[in-house]
């Protein structure tokens, strides 16, 4: 079960103490298992109240992960993570909401709800594990999948060009955007803590190997590299070092300051009576 | 009951786009108002965005209306030019009058073979003698003046209408229509001046069904704009915000519906509101919110379908999508108003049940109650004990779907210490766990399907009126019709009656509707569409009698009380 908490007095928790205690079903060495212990790092250091955080997913590998976190969590439906955290942050700004999932949910079946909730910029952070692949469905190829590899679904490749999230991102408005290797605890942890803590709608893409349909994955811990130049607060010049690079730059990309969709307003004490009278012939 | 035959008096007024017929006809059904009349107004368009042919389709009565009558007293055309599709809803007789502006073309052939009295009214040079003068305040005048509303009561429509132009802008309008008004004599139109100006509301389903839902308490909406839904949504939008809520437009029905549900996860009670094509996208969403146990209300405004099918035209064909399209053993509660006052009530009666058993309902409102504008007594209204059952406190080895017995568990809602759970669309056990163990899933769907059956939903599941031995079913906006219907027949053949109207539409009722049917030997389920949808779901849930007969045809025309009556009429004679 839940931990109990304190809303009084919280104490400050450990990275562990946000976890819940159920046992994953990803498989052994699976670049989520990083993204989770990442993520609770995240949470801890900014010190988040469980009860005030919410974790919202879709379906797939990835889209697992709010049951593992002792926070409020809702596992949705396929593709609509997107449009589950909006409503629930609209409806409750008080609330620390997080998006996750991977890259079949976000970029495929939810890819229209990415394009639209980076240009309405509700103040949420949205973290897809991107392992290049369906793992839950057992390999088939996704929107981030070279076009030539292999598959039973697609022999000798899809022939189809590769999804890019963060130029996407930034062309529809994200307000940060960033991308970093599930491996690199240090690095993810301090990026997903900026992205939570930074207004608006927050991008970040973890690259998260598939180990089990995708082995080649293995090595990407050898291919990323940081940045060799910091964040930019120009998004034309953030989409050209993102479409120039080997896809293995990881780090901050791009922040943001644009206004934040859906702040709350106060209720009208004379409501009810307003409405009947505007009916009265 | 409504309406008594011989006591209203209809009127179209017909006009290519751009000519200000729904103004008129809106201004006219304001002064008919503030003289103690009641009413009601479609408006009927052709599928141009703009400029094509439209038409207001007016009914004044001295009692309450909430449909069409079978043929038109007056039919004004300010023009003629593409009213041939229109014409086919707008019957007229040997005495009806056509009023036409000889400067336009000749009335339609279909008309002038009806055998109705032809006047002409310079409507165009009349206009044109007010400087600034237009051609629909003219024909307001003189369709006013034909109905015996007064003078007085049109000034103030217009004022109404259009005061924010200006003082200048009303004045020309005025001296327009007291042009018209002047050319007109008085007909057979029903008595004014009974009731008391002020006391009469104004209102159209889709305007009822929000008030429903905010007085129910709805504080969070998600939009998608569709035909025939839109206007449910862009009143809400506005009068959402003085209420300390939001209206969020979506990307599509898909994100509308999950939107909404993520609201209603958060605590705030939460609609979205679309139209057939948009409820097939939605299906999924209410799955999840069925296996989630969220409160949620789907208004489903009903056209005719597949597909695209025709937007602007109602139809009751959505029934087996809301009761039967969701995948899965998925326990929900379809309602469905009955009349264009009655969506205030039935839509605040949604957000109660949805909130009271955590589950999505879908109010399946159609076409002609969404658009139809009335003139009526105010709805006042009603307090339902509406709350969600909610973890306050949260004990140790709390249980999100603890098995309880009512089915309902409480909800722990973020912000609340140590409530903490993941909703699932995942079967689940007690605890929110993830389970695929055959007693989690069987003790699930027990629970979720008890909390809707066993739930008291008292006498608001149908309005049942009249005795007899012979009853009649039916449901929706087919209900009015039905309900005039009956009043035209002779005594003999009602006091043998008794009609019954769903409003509840599932779960189903079958106690309620024994005791309903108790003494009825025969029944007639009358409905609009081409299956016989609601007849089948009867038939297939319902002990029902022996003789059952089903009247049905598909939109885009409304039924009208007269062919109603007449099929009525037949059956009992049988």
């Amino acid at each position: 079960m839940v931990r109990r908490m304190s809303v009084a007095a919280p104490c400050k928790l450990k990275a562990s103490d946000y976890k819940s205690g159920t046992k994953p079903v990803w498989c052994p060495g699976c670049g989520d298992f990083h993204v989770l212990a990442s993520l609770t790092k995240a949470i801890a250091a900014l010190a988040l109240v469980p009860e005030n955080l919410a974790v919202v997913s879709g379906i797939g590998c990835s889209s697992r992960i709010p049951a593992y976190l002792n926070c409020y969590g809702f596992h949705g439906v396929h593709g609509r993570a997107l449009p589950l955290a909006t409503g629930l942050k609209v409806a409750r700004p008080d609330l620390t909401v997080i998006c996750a999932g991977g890259d079949g949910d976000g970029f495929s079946i939810g890819g229209n709800h990415l394009l639209h909730a980076c240009r309405r910029n509700v103040d949420i952070t949205y973290v897809v594990m991107d392992n290049e692949i369906y793992g839950m469905t057992k390999g088939q190829p996704s929107p981030t999948t070279a076009p030539d590899w292999d598959s039973e679904l697609a022999p000798g490749g899809t022939g189809v060009s590769p999804f890019h999230p963060l130029v996407i991102a930034l062309a529809s408005g994200a307000n940060f955007v960033a991308r970093t290797f599930a491996g690199d605890v240090k690095g993810t942890t301090r990026t997903l803590a900026e992205a939570i803590g930074h207004p608006g709608f927050s991008f970040v893409q973890i690259l998260s190997p598939c180990v089990t349909f995708r082995p080649d994955q293995r090595e990407w811990k050898n291919k990323v590299h940081p940045p060799p130049v910091t964040f930019t607060t120009d998004p034309a010049q953030a989409a050209r070092r993102v479409m120039t690079d080997d896809g293995f730059n990881i780090g901050v990309l791009y922040k943001g300051s644009r206004d934040i969709y859906g702040q709350a307003v106060e209720r009208n004490a004379e409501f009810e009576r307003d409405l009947d009278a505007e009916f009265l012939v | 009951m409504t309406g008594q035959p011989g006591m209203s008096f209809s009127v179209a007024l017909l006009g290519k786009g751009g000519a200000g017929v729904i103004t008129a006809g809106d201004m006219l059904l304001a002064a008919a108002a503030r003289c103690g009349l009641y009413g009601l107004m479609i408006r009927a368009v052709g599928p141009q965005i703009r400029g094509g042919e439209s038409a207001a389709l007016v009914r004044l009565s001295s009692v309450p209306v909430e449909c069409l009558d079978d043929r038109f007293d007056v039919v004004l055309g300010i023009d003629w030019k593409q009213a041939e599709q229109l014409l086919s809803e707008i019957a007229v007789d040997a005495d009806s009058i056509v009023v036409t502006d000889p400067a336009e073309d000749a009335v339609p052939h279909s008309i002038a073979a009806s055998g109705a009295v032809l006047r002409q009214l310079e409507m165009k040079e009349l206009a044109e003698s007010v400087s600034g003068g237009r051609v629909n305040m003219v024909a307001l005048g003189y369709v006013a003046g034909l109905a015996g509303i007064s003078q007085e009561a049109i000034r103030h429509a217009i004022e109404k209408n259009i005061g924010r132009k200006g003082r200048q802008a009303v004045d020309v309008s005025v001296a327009a229509a007291m042009l018209g008004f002047s050319r007109s004599q008085r007909s057979a139109a029903p008595q004014t001046g009974g009731g008391q100006a002020g006391n009469r509301w104004m209102i159209s389903g889709n305007h009822a069904t929000g008030l429903g839902a905010l007085r129910g308490g709805v504080r969070f909406a998600a939009a998608y704009p569709i035909t025939p839904a839109t206007e449910i949504l862009e009143w809400l939008a506005p009068r959402l915000k003085d209420a300390g809520g939001t209206l969020t437009q979506a990307e599509d029905e898909l994100a509308s519906i999950n939107m909404a549900i993520g609201a209603s996860y958060g605590g705030v009670p939460s609609l979205t509101a679309t139209s057939g094509p948009g409820l097939s996208l939605m299906i999924e969403g209410l799955g999840l919110a069925v296996c989630a146990e969220i409160p949620l209300v789907v208004v489903n405004v009903m056209r005719a379908g597949p597909s695209t099918g025709i937007p602007t035209k109602p139809e009751q064909s959505d029934f087996n999508a809301a009761i039967y399209g969701l995948h899965g053993d998925a326990p929900h509660i379809v309602v469905a108003p009955n009349s264009v006052t009655d969506c205030v009530y039935t839509t605040q009666w949604a957000v109660h049940l949805a909130e009271a058993t955590q589950a999505p309902v879908i109010v399946l409102s159609d076409q002609f109650i969404g658009q139809a504008i009335v003139v009526a007594d105010p709805v006042p209204a009603i307090s339902f004990f509406t709350k969600r059952k909610v973890a306050e406190e949260i004990p140790e080895a709390f249980e999100r779907y603890a098995i309880t017995a009512d089915g309902i568990s409480p909800m722990p809602l973020p912000g609340t210490a140590g409530g903490q759970y993941t909703a699932d669309g995942l079967e689940h056990s007690a605890a929110a766990k993830p389970s695929g163990i055959a007693s989690d899933h069987s003790a699930q769907l027990d629970k979720r399907a008890r909390k809707i059956a066993d739930f008291d939903y008292g006498q608001h599941w149908a309005d049942i009126e009249g005795a007899g031995e012979l009853a009649i079913l039916t449901w929706g906006s087919t209900a009015s019709v039905v309900r005039e219907a009956l009043q035209r027949l002779p005594d003999k053949v009602t006091g043998r009656l008794k009609l019954i109207t769903l409003r509840l539409l599932l779960p189903v009722r079958q106690e309620d509707m024994a005791a309903a049917l108790d003494g009825v030997n025969r029944l007639l389920v009358i409905e609009q569409n081409h299956t016989g949808q609601l007849y089948r779901f009867l038939r297939a849930w319902y002990d029902l009698p022996a003789d059952v007969d089903t009247v049905h045809r598909p939109g885009p025309g409304v039924f009208r009380p007269g062919e109603i009556a007449t099929r009525i009429d037949a059956w009992c004679g049988e």
